[in-house]
């Protein structure tokens, strides 16, 4: 199973689309370590730059990320950066899809759940816990903590349990 | 409660059923090209698991850039043949046999009525025309499918879209397919089976269909689905005949991948398309369609006459009865991709390639190219292309380019004109 622990990148900000993930000049890469220099290099967003991605392992942000085309190169392009974990209001479809495929995991927490994280910690160095079994997070900077309960589908639980829908598949196919 | 045809595939395909609604089904093909397989294929090696679940099943090409424009493409290329080859895939096409994917493997009998089809292409949903259920995937579902031959979906939900009416003269499946996703939106269906069904499709040819099926994605369907009939057997004859004794017999057996009268749909849509004008696009959303009528005079660089959507015989056919005796305006410049090899060749047998290349057309290779901006007839910023194919986003015949969807027949009399313009303009 993959590790979904670590340092918080916030991303404050709706739609961030798969092309701005990964631009779609890099789909003629043929490796996923490609892709690592170019993570949301197209990203518009105040207070961000890619310097804030190195250490980084866990996004956190607001509605409706990853929507646009069908890449895998969006998941992969987090993964390969160590980045296991998206943490929004929802997903696109096929993004949401894409990562449970990857063995990495996609949590949606409702906007009053969002907005308490992001007003509490945004501005500070955060950092999270996960604990897949109870289905629980651990939110953590120098002076605020906070724990969260989410909710994934059986499936979806099985595909990271598996690490991603290949080893899933081969397990049981 | 009755079934609806994608309903009757799924139970035909499941295997699993790991939770809630989600099925796991059996794959009876995996389409492969190289933008997207090579990326599997190296994932596979890593984890020691190249292998596949049935050369036979798997029906692969090399068609976005073909023959390679650069180093970059020539590795996807050359990975997809010594993938080919060593997985032993008879049914590989590379330079030479190559055509753009949905095009090619309709042509070479791959689909048939009942079948579960999976690619790393959107466009995928085209092989719905022949009553198959066919869907576009990400690549790790389409490693999945290379190495087990199953995949992952949630039953099938479908909207029913009954087309009713008589088209008018210079209207075609493309004016549709567009006045549909105009109407039902780029989100109109998303997760949901496209069944497009009534007297209008019946009449269709299956080329028709296809373009139908084609831009069912544009709406955000998962697939589009046509029944088989009369039409489906006469186009697969020719490699159903040693299955069946005789078409009445291969028709009574397709007959069983019908929906039910009292199937359950999430919605009912009847389209009506008696007055249905050629349609086009005007925006960088696919939903953004109006008539030409109202939109004419706008002066564009490019036509691009090809692709999944409309680079058939029947396309090449509608838009050379437009050229026949005429030049193309001089301040544009034409492009002709033939879908497929054989495409080409009938054209050129019909003296269609002369029609398009008197006129002043440039005649490329079958191949994707242009449509995804990637080679042969890229657009620079700035310029106009009034186009064939199925995707006008921003940016997707090249960066700073605006891309106007329509028919085969609307685009050629823009090329005379020089800007957009319907044929009884002229
Ligand atoms: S012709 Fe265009 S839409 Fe069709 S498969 Fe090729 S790139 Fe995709």
């Amino acid at each position: 199973m993959k590790d979904f622990n670590g340092q918080v990148l916030f991303l404050d900000r709706s739609d961030i689309n798969t092309d701005e993930i990964i631009p779609a000049k890099y789909l003629t890469e043929i490796t996923k370590a490609a892709l690592k220099p170019y993570l949301l290099e197209d990203l518009k967003l105040r207070n961000f730059s890619t310097d804030n991605i190195p250490g980084k392992s866990i996004i956190i942000t607001r509605e409706n990320f990853g929507c646009g085309s069908s890449r895998e190169h969006a998941p992969w392009a987090l993964e390969v950066n160590g980045i296991n974990l998206v943490i929004a209001e929802n997903f696109a479809r096929i993004f949401k899809q894409n990562m449970f495929n990857c063995g990495m995991m996609a949590i949606e927490l409702n906007k009053e759940q969002i907005d308490e994280i992001f007003k509490t910690f945004a501005s500070k160095e955060t950092s999270i816990e996960t604990n897949f079994l109870e289905g629980s997070l651990k939110i953590k900077s120098s002076d605020a903590d906070m724990e969260i309960i989410f909710k994934v589908s059986e499936f979806d639980k099985a595909l990271v349990e598996a690490g991603g829908w290949i080893n899933y598949a081969d397990k049981n196919y | 409660m009755g079934k609806t045809i994608a309903q009757k595939i799924f139970d035909a395909h499941v295997i699993d059923n790991p939770s809630g609604d989600i099925n796991v089904i059996k794959l009876d093909a995996v389409f492969c090209h190289e933008i997207t397989t090579p990326i599997a294929i190296n994932d596979l090696k890593e984890r020691e698991m190249d292998r596949v679940f049935d050369p036979a099943k798997i029906k692969a090409v090399i068609d976005h850039v073909t023959p390679s424009k650069d180093s970059k493409t020539a590795e996807q290329a050359k990975i997809m043949r010594e993938w080919a080859r060593s997985q032993n895939i008879k049914d590989f096409f590379d330079v030479g046999q190559n055509g753009v994917c949905h095009a090619l493997f309709p042509e070479k009998g791959f689909v048939r009525p009942g079948y579960t089809i999976i690619m790393g292409d959107s466009h995928t949903c085209t092989h719905g025309a022949f009553g198959a259920f066919a869907a576009g995937v990400g690549t790790t579902d389409l490693e999945v499918g290379i190495l087990k031959g199953v995949c992952a979906f949630h039953y099938p939900e479908t909207i029913k879209i009954e087309i009713t009416g008589n088209l008018q003269k210079n209207v075609y499946a493309k004016d549709i397919i567009l006045s549909i996703i105009g109407k039902i939106g780029v989100n109109g269906a998303t997760n949901k089976v496209m069944e497009f069904t009534g007297p209008v499709v019946d009449k269709m040819t299956m080329e028709e269909r296809m373009t139908l099926c084609n831009m069912a994605i544009e709406a955000g369907g998962t697939s589009g689905v046509c029944y088989p009939d009369s039409t489906t057997v006469d186009y697969l004859w020719e490699f159903i005949k040693d299955d069946y004794s005789s078409k009445e017999v291969a028709l009574e057996d397709f007959f069983k991948w019908h929906s039910d009268p009292d199937a359950n749909y999430s919605s009912v849509i009847t389209h009506d398309i008696s007055l249905l004008q050629p349609m086009m696009t005007v925006g960088y959303k696919p939903d953004e369609v109006q008539e030409v009528n109202g939109n004419e005079k706008i002066k564009v660089d490019q036509i691009y006459i090809g692709s999944c959507t409309n680079g058939r015989i029947e396309d090449l056919r509608e838009a050379a009865s437009v050229l026949e005796g005429h030049t193309i305006n001089t301040d544009v410049r034409g492009i002709l991709s033939p879908a497929t090899p054989d495409v080409y060749k009938q054209a050129m047998k019909e003296g269609l390639i002369d029609i398009f290349m008197d006129a002043g057309f440039c005649v490329t290779n079958p191949t994707c190219g242009a449509c995804l901006g990637m080679s042969n007839g890229v657009l620079a910023s700035g310029e106009v292309c009034a186009s064939t194919t199925n995707r006008n986003f921003n940016g997707r015949m090249g960066k700073g380019g605006m891309v106007h969807l329509m028919s085969p027949a609307v685009a050629a009399a823009t090329s005379i004109a020089g800007y957009i313009t319907t044929p009884d303009k002229l």
